[in-house]
């Protein structure tokens, strides 16, 4: 056995009612757990402060995945895995399959959760460019009700979230795309699998009389957050695809991005490769 | 060994699952790893542990037939679930066949990541799915093997599925 154990405490709540009752009563003492694939990388290097979890494996409440005509809802314990193997996931939004796939491998994918890609707030994570390329929406529980919030307005900053110490995660709302739609996703890593990311784009792009009527783009490992890249959404927008503004919607994309040196990539490499991505997303779309 | 959490109450339970087929009680911390459990306490050491960030595939075991990283998955969470390791394929000294595929394949060099790949590949026949070559290579993906280049391993998984489907054909359930 390891020499050392940190410290932790785990509460597995039964009901939903039950996990909202124990983060009332002390508001962010508990750490929500779910697949662990993030968490226990953190405790297996001895980086974990002691804490709570609070573990949400029990919670029937945030699993299963909702269809109607207008979206899917995505219950926040759905793995990367049912993502991947779902039928309506892959008819509608192809990128999520993408994401899932990209994620990890498939023992990772097994276990991970959509929720938790999300709220552990990594710029890196997989499924946040195509969660903003589509325009989700995230419904956020508390013992005060439910909110709905945009998902491109969640993250506020580096692992700062418009989430509350007594909210929970409850669904992730995807609306199916109407219309003539076109789909890019591409994530650059190290290797295929088991890499974090690069950079990384996810687009969405709905057609109208062979003009961009309606475009998202979601961006990873290029800035404190997952992204939209607004600016370069804009220079595209209304564009006729026979004469899309390449140039200017690569220049636009700057202003989008702030990233870094790390270990992973240098600064300039996310800058030049982003566009470069942007680049063969808009020869795709051009051939739509 | 630490028995007190920092809430400052035992965090010590017990831990009732079954691994290859026979049931298991222990008590554990509930912080241990499954992984710890099954190799320190329990000596199941064909799981090894290799990088302990769920990376490397090397401490892969099947919970419920599913693959999972045992480094990376607390052992509470095992609870009334049924856990095989590397241990519970073979019956009475006969390989399985993906063990067998992976022998006649020469799959194998210094066997590190062997039990890892070789669970991965049962659950992929167990599935009773088809696989194609680039899914195949995707569903091995996370494993690492430092001494074959891979290409051993992808055909002796390819053999194993192919084996499988001829027997599925041969004696339908």
């Amino acid at each position: 056995m390891r020499g050392y154990l940190p410290d932790f405490d785990v509460r597995v709540p039964a009901s939903l009612g039950e996990a909202l009752e124990l983060m009332a009563q002390a508001p962010g003492s508990y750490t929500p757990l779910a697949g662990g694939t993030d968490l226990m990388v953190v405790y297996n290097a001895g980086r974990l402060k002691p804490t709570h979890f609070l573990d949400l494996s029990r919670l029937a409440e945030l699993r299963g995945t909702e269809e109607d005509a207008t979206s899917l809802r995505f219950g926040a314990l759905t793995t990367f895995t049912e993502l991947r193997e779902c039928r309506a996931v892959h008819q509608h939004f192809p990128n999520l399959v993408k994401s899932a796939r990209a994620t990890g491998a498939l023992a990772i994918q097994n276990r991970g959760t959509l929720a938790g890609n999300i709220a552990n707030a990594s710029p890196a994570a997989d499924t946040p460019p195509s969660l903003l390329a589509y325009g989700a929406e995230l419904a956020l529980v508390s013992p005060r009700g439910l909110r709905r919030v945009a998902y491109d307005q969640f993250h506020q900053g580096y692992k700062r979230l418009d989430m509350a110490a007594d909210e929970l995660l409850a669904r992730i709302i995807v609306p199916k795309p109407l219309g003539r739609g076109f789909h890019y996703f591409r994530k650059v890593g190290t290797r295929q699998a088991q890499a974090i990311s690069k950079t990384c784009l996810a687009a969405y792009a709905r057609i109208e009389d062979g003009c961009v009527a309606e475009l998202r783009i979601g961006l990873g490992s290029v800035a404190p957050a997952p992204v939209r890249a607004r600016n370069a959404e804009a220079a595209l927008l209304g564009k006729p695809l026979a004469s899309l503004p390449v140039a200017a919607a690569r220049e636009a994309l700057l202003a989008d991005m702030s990233p870094i040196d790390d270990i992973r990539a240098t600064a300039h490499y996310r800058s030049v490769v982003t566009r470069n991505l942007l680049g063969q997303m808009l020869r795709e779309l051009a051939n739509a | 060994m630490l028995t007190k959490n920092a809430a400052g109450v035992k965090a010590r339970k017990r831990l009732c699952m079954t691994v290859n087929g026979r049931a298991v009680e222990i008590e554990i911390d509930i912080r241990e790893s499954l992984l710890d459990v099954l190799r320190d306490r329990l000596q199941f050491t064909g799981v090894k542990q290799g990088c302990s960030v769920g990376e490397c595939g090397a401490c892969t075991v099947l919970l419920d037939g599913t693959p999972v990283n045992s480094c990376i998955y607390l052992a509470t969470w095992a609870h009334g679930k049924a856990v095989v390791t590397i241990e519970g394929l073979a019956q009475d000294g006969k390989l399985t066949p993906v063990q067998e595929a992976f022998v006649d394949e020469g799959a194998i060099q210094c066997g590190f990541c062997t039990p890892g790949v070789v669970l991965s590949t049962t659950a992929m026949v167990d599935s009773g799915k088809c696989f194609t070559h680039d899914e195949v290579r995707r569903e091995l993906s996370g494993h690492l093997c430092r001494c074959t280049g891979y290409q051993k391993i992808v055909d002796a998984a390819e053999r194993a599925l192919r084996e499988a489907d001829i027997a599925a054909d041969e004696h339908p359930v």
